[in-house]
């Protein structure tokens, strides 16, 4: 039962693996999925691993969920690994060299759609620019601000940053509301 | 791989100790985290350049499976071979393996708890603020070098990607293709 959901998690993003838990399997209902869906994106690391691993842990218990992540990044590393290997080999090639010359403004420019995304979300709550612009969230403007300022000033490294701007909003939920 | 880079002992130790702490503590999907992951290897290790590490995320992004993990595998494999591959893919999916199996048994009094919001809300600030550093220092780079068409490929793919929801893997093959065509000299490298 576990491997066969190795398969369908491998190659997954959450439709694909919402029609081979429900639809295909029947381990969990459409509604415990939507539970799934919105813990996986609220709780730290990549949604694909934290979905396979809730379903998993669901089914199955702590082996389901090892099996589950297992079966999900097993086709990711010997894809990887491959592609990794053909790159450091034919890296040099000019048909390979335009293709990479091609993606990396593309990389810039997904990072920069993320960077606004975050944004919005993080003052207003919303992925996309607000229709109207209320004000931002003043707790989370004040540790946004903070950080910036902390990381351009090289004060904060990435985890100091990430669990430091955690317990500041904490710490300001107490003053300000 | 790459000879700048002493692997030893404490190279492991780093490259395990530092994937795994932004993947415990980066709350989002690829794009949160490979910036992330960015920020500590290219700018505080130095172990890659920014070219090489944005051409290791380009061919994660391209294949299929999760682009975070993906990314993880191919840099690790980069810097330290198979073992490298091992050691940042187990730091990328340890930190959800446990921290699901823990919240999946008592879900309900996680998602609802106001303290937990707060602090994931504050987490998530603080993530935006090193995006859009990484972000910003990118795109000045890109830019300064004043060459049209990837400053073009640039703003497309930004305004398709955020106005319109463009899928990514969609842009990605325009890019390729548009890279393959008209990029191959030798100036845009």
């Amino acid at each position: 039962m576990v491997g066969a959901f190795c398969v369908g998690g491998g190659y997954a993003s959450i439709p694909l693996i919402q029609t081979q838990v429900i639809d295909v399997h029947h381990w969990i209902s459409f509604s415990e999925f939507m539970d799934v869906v919105a813990i996986s994106q609220m709780t730290p690391g990549p949604i694909g691993i934290n979905a396979a691993t809730f379903v998993g842990t669901k089914v199955a218990g702590i082996g389901g969920a090892v099996a589950a992540t297992a079966g999900f990044v097993t086709p990711s590393l010997i894809i990887m690994i491959a592609l990794a290997k053909l790159l450091a080999k034919y890296g040099d090639m000019g048909a390979i060299r335009g293709v990479l010359n091609g993606l990396r403004p593309a990389v810039v420019a997904l990072i920069a759609s993320a960077g606004v995304m975050f944004l919005t979300l993080s003052l207003w709550n919303e992925e996309k620019l607000p229709a109207v612009w209320s004000d931002p969230d003043l707790v989370s403007t004040i540790v946004l601000l903070v950080s910036l300022v902390l990381i351009k000033k090289k004060i904060c490294g990435v985890i100091q940053t990430l669990v430091g701007s955690g317990l500041l909003s904490l710490a300001l939920h107490f003053f300000i509301k | 791989m790459n000879n700048s880079v002493v692997i030893d002992k404490k190279f492991y130790w780093e490259l395990f100790k530092s994937t795994f702490l932004i993947s415990a503590f980066t709350v989002g999907g690829g794009f949160v985290i490979i910036p992330l992951l960015k920020a500590k290897y290219v700018d505080h290790y130095k172990w890659m350049s920014d070219k090489e590490a944005l051409d290791l995320v380009s061919v994660a992004q391209s294949a299929p499976g999760v682009v975070a993990v993906n990314a993880a595998i191919i840099i690790g494999y980069r810097l330290a071979g198979y073992t490298g591959a091992a050691v940042t893919l187990l730091a990328t999916v340890l930190p959800p393996l446990i921290t699901l199996t823990v919240i999946s048994y008592f879900y309900d009094a996680f998602a609802h708890n106001y303290y937990v919001q707060i602090l994931l809300r504050g987490m998530q600030c603080g993530a935006t603020a090193l995006i859009l550093d990484v972000g910003i220092n990118l795109l000045q780079k890109e830019l300064k070098k004043k060459l049209l068409l990837p400053c073009l490929i640039i703003f497309g793919t930004f305004i398709a990607n955020y106005f319109f929801q463009v899928n990514i893997m969609y842009l990605i093959l325009i890019d390729a293709v548009i890279g393959y065509l008209w990029l191959q000299d030798e100036k845009y490298s």
